[in-house]
């Protein structure tokens, strides 16, 4: 590996130690508990309008499996597809070799500042702080983005970056990074706020830069879909366009969409359908941007693609509805997970797209999960999240090697559970712990148990075992 | 050397990829409504737009009615809309010659027709063409005043999708400009057009 993948965040805690201190914010858990009960009722009412729901995830779980199967394809025919109306097509096999396009595309436009729609890929490869390296100043339009943005702060969850911050936190926010302050905390006046902030910004940029929801490989037509009007004003006023997109967001023809525009909108906002979706191929003449530029980004997909479980990660249509379902997510908030990917998702998603079991904090990721599924029954394109989690803490504990105390204490146990006698013995001594319950439970086990029982009480183990007991009353049955 | 292009697609030659599977395609590609103009009035009205439903002929007095009521005097247009929806009383700003932005920025509203109307979603879609004009005209103004024609209006998404044509610069409207970033929340009006009225002409 050569320079470090941005997609998680440099010197960001392991994800125990991170939900340990996000666990003390109350007011976080307040406000989190508050957002996701919200969304989680909103989206199963929508979900349920549709009685081909279930047919609809199969075809996008297809699709998007089609996809993988034949990107090398499908991108060839995007390439193609988007040249021929007009556009120009870039490939970055990092995130250092993207930013780099980026910013020399800007360049080149003479621009020192432009306009962004909220992009996942953008913000997984550092674009911002690139940019502003190279003198570039990116304003971030969406409402959720510009929160981050305005109070120096770093998102936590995928489709609503600042969900973590309240009404009266936002106002706060906008009070100090705004020349107008907003007229109140309803949520109304804080829209507002941010569109006296943003209107000249639109009207007077020469560059924007987004992400990309979807691309079809048939037509090179790109597809963003969004909420507020941001999107649709720097798509369609700067006279420069760049689109940066995972090599993975391709659906190979103009019908799949109507696949994934059901789905979508419905797993992520919880709307039939959100207030505006862009579609556009190219460059049209009279019409939106003069130039338009396509950035393919890997960034660790292709080896995410490698791995025969994992690679159903990339089937992700950044929904986020894993997150709003959450137990782990909804307590811990999304910064726990050190990465612009949090939640379930992210807890596949960073480690693999960082590619390095070796760094402590993404090995941590995979176990920001209790396995209860909920994620895997909501996801749109039937991610199975909690098969690659353990997956994935495979390749962690084998990153670790064989002589960590994890893995002692496993071959210790693999030892005991060998032998009867060995594993009665084991039991007769176990039963000794009992003398540190109170009411039944051990609220702190001595030595490595410690470990256990910082997070969790144990339960007291019984005075006489099982095989005992058995012994003492059924021997005379057979 | 290796550009990116050849690497990144030299790399993915290199996994071994499973098999395509075939797409299963027994979602319901059109549902059947008893009365698909009620339900498209339903759902636009539901995120927040105004609707209303008009007999064809009738259009341009409600056209007249809606921006009375409103008290517009400037409306951006389409150069190519039905002339007689440019009704008197109003000053109309067709965009032939383009409009410069300034000048879109400070208009009452803008009247435009739509390609495809979608029932379900209360979806419109503006594909750019015939009365409809270039996508900065009907998202700069804070008015937006639709004409919907009853034989544009279908049910479901997959029906709206085989009917675009997927090379025109599209635009899914679906209600006024919205957000739910405060608190998940859904309030009206950020960016876009605040108010959307739409015209369902019978």
């Amino acid at each position: 590996m050569g320079v470090r993948n941005p997609v998680t965040w440099l010197g960001s805690p392991v994800f125990p130690k991170a939900a340990h201190e996000a666990l003390a914010d109350t007011q976080l858990r307040r406000n989190l508990r508050k957002a996701t009960t919200t969304i989680r009722t909103k989206r199963a009412g929508v979900v349920a309008e549709l009685d081909d729901w279930e047919r609809l995830r199969q075809a996008g779980e297809a699709i998007k499996d089609d996809v993988l199967a034949n990107l090398d394809t499908y991108l060839v025919r995007l390439e193609k597809a988007v040249t021929a109306r007009g556009g120009v097509v870039h490939w970055a096999r990092d995130a250092e070799e993207a930013n780099r396009i980026v910013l020399d595309l800007v360049r080149a436009e003479g621009a020192d500042e432009v306009v962004k729609v909220k992009s996942m890929a953008t913000a997984e490869i550092g674009l911002n702080e690139a940019l502003e390296a190279g003198g570039v100043r990116a304003v971030e339009t969406d409402l959720a983005e510009l929160i981050v943005q305005l109070g120096d702060d770093r998102p936590s969850h995928i489709l609503v970056p600042a969900i973590h911050r309240n009404r009266a936190e936002i106002r706060d926010v906008f009070r100090r990074g705004m020349a107008e302050e907003p007229a109140s905390d309803e949520p109304r006046d804080l829209a507002e706020a941010a569109r006296r902030h943003l209107r000249r910004k639109f009207l007077s940029a020469k560059v924007a830069i987004s992400g990309a929801n979807f691309a079809v490989a048939d037509t090179g037509s790109i597809v963003v879909v969004e909420s507020e009007g941001n999107g649709r004003m720097c798509l369609t006023l700067p006279e420069t366009l760049i689109t940066v997109m995972g090599i993975e967001k391709l659906v190979p023809s103009w019908q799949d969409l109507e696949v994934f525009l059901q789905l979508l909108p419905r797993s992520s906002t919880a709307e039939r359908m959100n207030p505006y979706t862009s579609v556009w191929s190219g460059v049209t003449p009279g019409d939106g941007p003069r130039r338009f530029h396509l950035v393919l980004l890997d960034n660790g997909r292709t080896a995410t693609l490698a791995d025969q479980v994992g690679r159903q990660a990339l089937r992700c249509i950044r929904c986020s509805a894993c997150l709003n379902v959450c137990p782990v997510y909804e307590r811990t908030g999304g910064q726990a997970y050190g990465s612009v990917y949090p939640g379930p998702i992210g807890a596949i998603l960073a480690p693999q797209l960082a590619g390095d079991m070796h760094d402590e904090q993404a090995a941590s990721l995979p176990y920001a999960s209790s396995l209860c599924g909920a994620c895997y029954e909501v996801c749109p394109v039937r991610i199975n999240i909690p098969e690659v989690l353990t997956h994935l803490r495979a390749e962690a504990v084998r990153a670790k090697g064989k002589r960590t105390p994890e893995a002692i204490a496993m071959a210790a146990a693999a030892w005991v559970f060998a032998d009867p006698k060995r594993y009665e013995a084991a039991q007769k001594a176990g039963s000794l712990s009992r003398l540190l319950a109170r009411d039944g439970r051990i609220k702190r086990l001595p030595g490595p148990g410690a470990k256990w029982t910082d997070s969790r009480d144990a339960p007291a183990v019984p005075k006489e075992s099982f095989r005992a007991w058995w012994r003492k009353n059924h021997v005379q049955r057979s | 050397m290796f550009s990116a292009r050849d690497e990144i697609l030299a790399r993915i030659r290199a996994v071994n990829r499973a098999s395509p599977v075939p797409i299963p395609r027994d979602y319901e590609r059109t549902r059947t409504v008893p009365d698909v103009l009620g339900l498209l009035d339903e759902r636009v009205t539901d995120y927040k737009a105004i609707v209303h439903r008009v007999a064809e002929a009738q259009l341009p007095d409600r056209i007249a009615d809606r921006l009375a009521l409103r008290s517009v005097s400037t409306m951006a247009v389409p150069s190519d809309v039905p002339p007689e929806w440019r009704v008197p009383a109003v000053t109309w700003l067709p965009d032939e010659p383009p409009l410069p932005l300034a000048e879109l920025d400070t208009v009452d509203g803008v009247l435009t027709g739509c390609a495809v109307a979608i029932a379900e979603t209360g979806t419109i879609v503006l594909d750019a063409g015939a009365g409809q004009g270039r996508r900065m005209l009907s998202l700069v103004p804070d008015y937006h005043l639709c004409v919907v024609r009853a034989d544009q209006v279908v049910t479901s998404v997959p029906e709206a999708l085989a009917r675009l044509e997927p090379g025109r610069p599209l635009t899914f409207i679906s209600g006024p400009s919205a957000t739910s970033d405060i608190e998940l929340d859904r309030v009206e009006g950020v960016h876009g057009p605040r108010t959307l009225e739409v015209l369902i002409a019978t």
